[in-house]
């Protein structure tokens, strides 16, 4: 049965409009100019494949249903009260698989020494083998370190093949692609003779040096992608933590929470923002009055408080109405939405005032005095000439406060306002993994695997962002 | 200007009501006052009686926001929320849930925090100038090119790596300093280092990158060829022109936390243990204590209208536009 | 400071330096290539010489590379432009080959320069001492309390009054005038031999440009520096200029001594700007506007001459190779192929190219006179408050516009002139509703406009639009071409339906222009002048009979502003349209004006017929406004100078405002403001030299 999460259905919305954008951009040369240069751009493009790995997890992770129960009750099927998704079928090995405690990346024994009975009924405290990782190996000792390094170079072998598939693939398409369009900018075929197409298509991709960049990287993502898969197979690649999951899991599945709050956030400040900055900078008076009054009332409160403060309430309030949640998913989803909420609300301030700002600067421009010279309506004036004209700083807002908003759920995590405890996010990976610090040897992992996903994700993000204020800088387009 | 002040301090007045009133209607709007006195009183079995007793006691007998029963002023004064926001303008705070007065508490807690943000804010000031100079100097440069690579990376880090890192490496490894606590007087100075540090560290990225685009932009104006028109070296321009102009972007972004260094940091504080009023926050958080929450929240308000007036005042010292209009 | 009547010094002291002080010149620049980083030569091959005490201007409109030609001799250029070769000898030795730490003592020592905006060229948080100081410190061996007592030397060398007071001022608390004053007095810090002056009075008003002018000329007397000018004003140039280099797409095309190139243009491109200039001769004839624009900066080098494609003589040689510098005997050089086949062309002087303009376009309805009155304006006046306190109560009022009064018949053309700040942009924002007005009454075909509402004020919209100064400012860069023309026939519902519509765009593009394939495109794909073609493509689409124009030309190139100033005429004639003309531009009212009222300071100080007015001006401020104007044929001219500036309209002066600025200021003039005075038919002046 398919559930439908609240997050769920914002992360649809939030493609269908990005969707939708992209169709309205195509159409329109000067909309589409500032993302060709981001095309042109190495850093872009890499940072954007990396970042669309993520998002296709995330949204893997995002396609919820109840499985059915095998048992029928009065002939009506039965669900089960587990919310799974897409993504949990697809490495259900790895959810599955789980150990008894903590084990190290690739290992084949526990982490903690533990009593044991052998066969000849002697105890014996010793570090246990584990139930599935390498589990096939008859004397790990030995024959561990060969296995890994063999099932890594078959990985990055059959992930390298697999790379060079999909380079052709993606040119073959592009080709099929300036055939059907032949005069879209940067093919460079069309008028040559057919069987010159293909080498032109591929020659004409490797011109640039964002394509160059972006293949290259392709084939080094396969690779290391083809190894991780056959490694996982048999081994925890990340190690598990304290419960024997698979760290390298929960580390894929805190990726969707990331996204959720970097996107959501967003979408839920941007109407506040843009209604409210745009209407304080163009009708002035005492609409700007009151608006610049909310929002210094808002920002005068420390962020965190103000959504400790909230989060704190929301608490009170679900755990008052455990009613409405037919599972523990629907329940810790919505404390996600809340969050995301509470986040947009004390961050929307930020982005009202550079919106107002740029209005006002706006409105003294000729061509909305020329506009409204013909008695064009304000909200006429609003839609097409004002808004059109602050997209760019909303662009902009929303990738570079991406970033910002996945750093900050994680020390909200860790501050006990974040995400529900049992949601994973890289907040409660790093919060149930702190602890262990202590341990001697240290339990590295989990905090490694957080921190590097995260940073990974980050890093791919801020880049990004980069390149996006640059190429939508207004100077640019000047001439 | 000082009229232009005056009406920035009586501006301010709103806004805490404002505050007060935003921060009210967010726990009243999940929590009757019933609710508060059941789990004051202890949750179960508490007979309808106790909790109009404690309601008395406590002042939460009075309806929330208007009181329609009385007359004239008292329409808004006799109501919880006048009596209860009347107080906080007098800094008096209450008790929190354990029973101590909160106002003494936040005293007595101020001193730790800002034996580590003001250091944490002077030491990063200063670091981050330096090296947004030193970018701008090499500017289009490979230099500066591996310098913002370099902020791009250490931004993209999440905090609590820097923390928890930090406290690995120097405490736990190296063993240089303890890993957490805080004492008085001099000896203070071994447990103030490290998070000091790693304040300064955790924001270098993002902070450089800002000052450099400041310092970028005022490097593309016009006084600036003039200046080099004149025959001035390229560090005279840089720190006798640019940098006194971009003291007013600066300014703007950097006055205005100064009074909120009151408050220390939630996070450094509560990794490295001291008492300081952002440990005293998380606690109370995690201790859902809406008393101590409510008083920081208005605390943290005043501190912030404090700085935005504290900008207003540095701007005539650096732009002799507002200083002389 | 008194005005007073001060003849051009040029004619008693030009040509002696030139000849006296030959043989060593203080600038010699050799085949100075610039580039940028793709390799796009944006100035190539330049070569000129400036002799001591000569004044070489570099002439050319915007983006034809003259002051990337002034950052390479100072070796200023911006991130992504360097030099590529060429020479520049300074008194001999070579700038552009000298080390950074040595070039750094012949900037704004030997060779200093100045700047357009001086607004923005000042530091906004030093003291204007103090940044004159700080080229004293590094060019010169004063110290300590002689290096604050030489800038107010300096400060006073350069006229600015109360100097010790000033020098301790920022640039804030000084006007635009004021402020390039500083920038001069900065220059001359450092006993410069050669003074680079680019676009130095392109951003101050004319009467403040004829004092900058004047100024520079007496040091230049005084000091006997070389000056290398760059502008676009020809009439700049006529006043200023011993040699002339004309400018276009990177190269010098032409030069020669002023009084050469004024009497006999070589170059079709410089015939032709002298000829695309608006003056009272050519009043009822189109002018010879220059086909297409600059080329851009960034164009790839071509092996043709630049100009072929504007250029009527063009022939098949121009296209196909670039012509080579010939020098004629009489020293002018000019880079075309009429003159490198041996002097065939030289007799197309200006005359010839007049003629060769006129494309037998309509003349004029001269002399007809309209009576109806199209739009009546009275007594109308726009106040802003002033607002200060705690409680920001209105303590005084910025009288902007402070009792109008004016009539435009149909048909006609009525000029508002004046200075930047006297308020004519505000009073057409104010005829048209967009400022509401304080008091008065605007009355637009009989209907009264304030104080009408909304429904009312609709109706009455289509029939007066308002052109803007700013092409780049005044299309949305978000819409196509389309949609803005339909934009305010949709708001006015103008055609009943989308083919009607669309018919009516196209019908329109022709109409001023433009290719109808354009309405598909987007503003940040069209160039100055034709974003100024749509904009009139926009308001007529409303079939306005009144349109407000506020200074459509000035963010134009000569050329180019011809085009315009063509299509506004012909469209005059064709459609009958009414202009209000808001300029501070002379020669404009006088080819385009029929009656001209001039604006100070909020009220109108004289008003009639466009002849008269700028002929025979009665009121020492449109004297004074007039004198100020550099005339092009340069020769013999005579200026009444017009001391300070223009006072802020919060404070104006006790009564009449333009007293403490007036030669003729009598003791009445600082009691009473003067009332209308008749002096000619339809024409009266408020002055009390004419009470009677």
């Amino acid at each position: 049965m398919p559930v439908i999460l609240w997050t769920d259905a914002m992360i649809y919305l939030l493609l269908a409009t990005g969707f939708a954008a992209a169709l309205w951009i195509r159409k329109r040369p000067h909309l589409v100019l500032p993302w060709k240069r981001v095309a042109d751009s190495s850093t872009g493009m890499v940072s954007l494949l990396f970042f669309s790995l993520f998002l296709l997890v995330g949204l893997l992770d995002s396609m919820h249903f109840r499985p059915a129960l095998p048992e029928k009750i009065d002939g009506q099927q039965v669900y089960s009260a587990e919310v799974l998704s897409l993504f949990d079928v697809l490495a259900s090995d790895m959810k599955s698989r789980s150990e008894k405690t903590y084990s190290a990346p690739l290992a084949a024994y526990l982490y903690a020494k533990e009593s044991m009975e052998t066969r000849d009924g002697t105890i014996i405290r010793d570090y246990p083998r584990l139930h599935h990782g390498g589990a096939h190996l008859a004397d790990p000792a030995s024959e561990l370190q060969e296995d890994v390094l063999k099932r890594a170079a078959t990985g990055a072998a059959a992930g390298g093949l697999a790379g060079v598939f999909l380079i052709g693939l993606a040119v073959g398409l592009f080709h099929v692609f300036a055939r059907i369009r032949p005069r879209m900018p940067g093919s460079p075929s069309g008028h040559e003779t057919r069987a010159a197409d293909w080498k032109a298509a591929w020659t004409g991709c490797m011109q640039r040096k964002s394509v160059r960049a972006l293949m290259l990287t392709v084939l080094l993502l396969s690779l290391a992608l083809g190894m991780i898969c056959n490694l996982a197979a048999a081994y925890h690649v990340l190690g598990t933590d304290k419960v024997g999951q698979d760290v390298l899991y929960l580390a894929l599945k805190s990726i969707r929470t990331g996204l959720v709050i970097g996107t959501v956030t967003t979408l839920v400040m941007l109407p506040f923002a843009l209604l409210l900055g745009i209407a304080a900078g163009y009708f002035r008076g005492w609409v700007d009055d009151l608006i610049q009054y909310l929002y210094t009332v808002l920002s005068s409160i420390p962020g965190v408080l103000l959504i400790a403060a909230a989060v704190l309430m929301m608490q009170v309030y679900i755990e008052m109405h455990p009613e409405w949640f037919e599972t523990s998913a629907a329940r810790a989803d919505l404390r996600l939405l809340f969050l995301c909420l509470i986040l947009g609300v004390t961050s929307w301030t930020g982005l009202c005032r550079l919106i107002r700002g740029e209005t006002l600067k706006l409105r003294e421009l000729e061509f909305i005095q020329a506009a409204q010279a013909f008695g064009v309506s304000s909200f006429r004036i609003l839609t097409r000439h004002i808004l059109p004209n602050v997209m760019h700083i909303i662009l902009i807002a929303v990738v570079m406060d991406f970033s910002s908003l996945v750093l900050a759920e994680a020390v909200l995590s860790y501050v006990g306002v974040g995400v529900d405890p049992t949601t994973m996010s890289f907040g409660t990976l790093i919060n149930s993994a702190r602890l262990e610090m202590g341990r001697e040897p240290m339990v590295w992992w989990t905090l490694a695997a957080a921190f590097g996903f995260m940073l990974v994700l980050v890093l791919a993000a801020n880049l990004f962002a980069d390149v996006v204020r640059d190429a939508f800088d207004p100077r640019l387009n000047q001439d | 200007m000082i009229a232009y002040l005056i009406r920035r301090i009586l501006y301010a007045i709103p806004i805490l009501i404002g505050v007060n009133l935003l921060t009210f209607s967010l726990f009243f709007m999940v929590n009757t006052a019933d609710d508060m006195a059941r789990m004051q009183l202890g949750m179960k079995r508490v007979t309808p009686e106790a909790i109009e007793k404690w309601k008395q006691q406590h002042g939460y007998d009075k309806p929330l926001l208007l009181n329609l029963h009385a007359s004239g002023g008292k329409v808004l004064t006799d109501t919880i929320f006048f009596q209860k926001s009347a107080r906080m303008f007098a800094f008096d705070f209450g008790m929190s849930n354990d029973g101590r007065n909160i106002a003494r508490e936040i005293q007595t807690r101020m001193l730790p925090s800002l034996a580590i943000a003001l250091p944490t804010f002077l030491a990063g000031l200063f670091v981050y100038i330096t090296f947004a100079l030193m970018l701008t100097l090499f500017r289009a440069t490979v230099l500066d090119m591996l310098g913002v690579a370099l902020c791009v990376l250490l931004m993209s880090v999440s905090s609590l790596f820097y923390i928890i890192g930090g406290q690995f490496l120097v405490s736990k490894l190296w063993h240089w300093v303890p890993i957490s606590g805080y004492a008085e007087g001099m000896d203070s100075f071994k447990f103030i280092l490290l998070p000091v540090l790693i304040g300064v560290i955790g924001s270098v990225g993002s902070s450089s990158r800002w000052y450099r685009t400041i310092f970028l932009e005022e490097i593309g104006r016009e006084y600036v060829r003039t200046a080099r028109a004149k025959g001035l070296s390229e560090l005279h321009v840089l720190f006798r022109h640019i940098l006194k102009n971009a003291m007013i972007p600066i300014l703007t972004g950097v006055v205005v936390v100064i009074p909120l260094l009151f408050m220390g940091s939630l996070l450094t504080e509560s990794f490295f243990g001291i008492p300081g009023l952002g440990s005293y926050t998380i606690d109370a958080i995690n201790a859902q204590d809406f008393g101590v929450v409510h008083a920081m929240v208005f605390l943290g308000s005043v501190l912030y209208i404090a700085g935005l007036v504290l900008t207003d005042i540095s701007y005539t010292i650096v732009d002799p536009r507002v200083r002389l209009q | 400071m008194k005005s007073g009547t001060v003849s051009n010094p040029l004619h008693s002291s030009s040509g002696d330096f030139t000849q006296d002080l030959g043989g060593q010149p203080i600038l010699h620049v050799e085949d100075l290539v610039t580039q940028l980083r793709n390799g796009a030569r944006i100035v190539d091959a330049v070569s000129f010489c400036i002799q001591r005490g000569e004044t070489f201007a570099l002439l050319g409109e915007s983006g034809c590379g003259k002051s990337m030609t002034a950052l390479s001799l100072m070796r200023l250029l911006p991130d992504g432009i360097r030099m590529a070769k060429g020479g520049a000898r300074l008194e001999g030795n070579d700038v552009l080959a000298l080390p950074e730490h040595a070039m750094r003592k012949v900037r704004g020592g030997r060779m200093a320069m100045i700047f357009q905006e001086p607004g923005l060229s000042l530091n906004p948080v030093m003291t204007v001492g103090e940044q004159i100081a700080e080229v004293l410190k590094l060019h010169s061996d004063l110290r300590g309390a002689e290096i604050s007592r030489h800038s107010i030397e300096l400060l006073e060398q350069v006229g600015i009054s109360d100097a010790p007071r000033r020098a301790g001022e920022y640039p804030f608390q000084l006007s635009g005038g004021m402020k390039q004053r500083v920038m001069i007095a900065m220059a001359l810090a450092g006993q410069p031999k050669l003074l680079i002056a680019d676009e130095p009075t392109t951003a101050l008003d004319v009467t403040i440009q004829a004092q900058v002018l004047e100024l520079l000329r007496d040091i230049q007397h005084e000091t006997g520096m070389a000056v290398l000018l760059i502008t676009h004003d020809l009439g700049v140039v006529a006043q200023m200029a011993h040699q002339v280099g004309v400018m276009y797409a990177g190269q010098i095309i032409e030069q020669a001594s002023r009084r050469q190139l004024f009497a006999q243009p070589l170059h079709p491109y410089t015939q032709k700007l002298f000829a695309a200039l608006p003056n009272a001769e050519r009043v009822g004839q189109p002018l010879a506007a220059i086909p297409g624009n600059v080329p851009p900066l960034s164009a790839a080098p071509l092996s043709a001459c630049r100009f072929a494609p504007r250029c009527e003589k063009s022939w098949g040689l121009c296209r196909e190779q670039a012509p080579e510098w010939t020098v004629l005997e009489n020293g002018q050089g000019v880079r075309c192929h009429l003159y490198t086949s041996k002097a065939e062309g030289v007799q197309a002087g200006p005359a010839d190219v007049l003629l060769s303009a006129v494309h037998g376009v309509a003349q004029a309805k001269e002399g007809k006179q309209e009576t109806t009155a199209l739009l009546q304006v009275d007594r109308l006046q726009v106040h802003f408050p002033i607002r200060q306190g705690i409680l920001q109560r209105a303590v005084g009022y910025v009288k902007a516009v402070d009792g109008v009064s004016m009539t435009i018949p149909a048909g006609r053309t009525l000029a508002l002139v004046g200075e930047s700040g006297c308020g004519k942009t505000t009073v057409g924002k104010a005829l048209l509703q967009l400022i509401p007005p304080t008091a008065g009454s605007v009355r637009f075909a009989g209907q009264e406009l304030v104080g009408a509402d909304a429904r009312r004020l609709q109706e009455m919209r289509a029939g007066m639009q308002m052109i803007f100064q700013d092409p780049y400012a005044s299309l949305n860069p978000k819409m196509r071409i389309a949609e803005i023309l339909q934009e305010g026939m949709d708001a006015l519902s103008i055609a009943r339906n989308a083919g009607e519509r669309q018919s009516r765009i196209d019908e329109l593009l022709v109409q001023v222009g433009l290719d109808q394939a354009s309405k598909w495109r987007y503003p940040h794909e069209f160039s100055g002048g034709q974003r100024q073609r749509i904009a009139i493509a926009r308001v007529l689409a409303v079939n306005p009979a009144l349109l407000i124009c506020d200074e459509p030309t000035s963010a134009l190139d000569v050329s180019v502003q011809a085009q315009i100033l063509n299509l506004l005429k012909s469209l005059q004639d064709t459609l009958g349209l009414s202009y209000l003309f808001i300029t501070h531009n002379l020669a404009v009212v006088e080819y385009l004006a029929h009656e001209v009222y001039v604006m100070y300071l909020g009220r109108i100080v004289e008003r009639g017929p466009a002849k008269e007015v700028l002929h025979f001006p009665r009121h020492p401020y449109t004297r004074a406004l007039l004198s100020a104007v550099p005339k092009i044929d340069g020769e013999g001219m005579k200026s009444v100078r017009l001391p300070g500036e223009m006072p802020s309209p919060s404070r104006p002066p006790e009564g009449c405002h333009f007293h403490a600025r007036c030669e003729h200021a009598m003791p009445e003039c600082s009691e009473a403001y003067p009332a209308e005075a008749i002096v000619g038919p339809e024409h009266s002046v408020h002055c009390h030299l004419f009470r009677k």
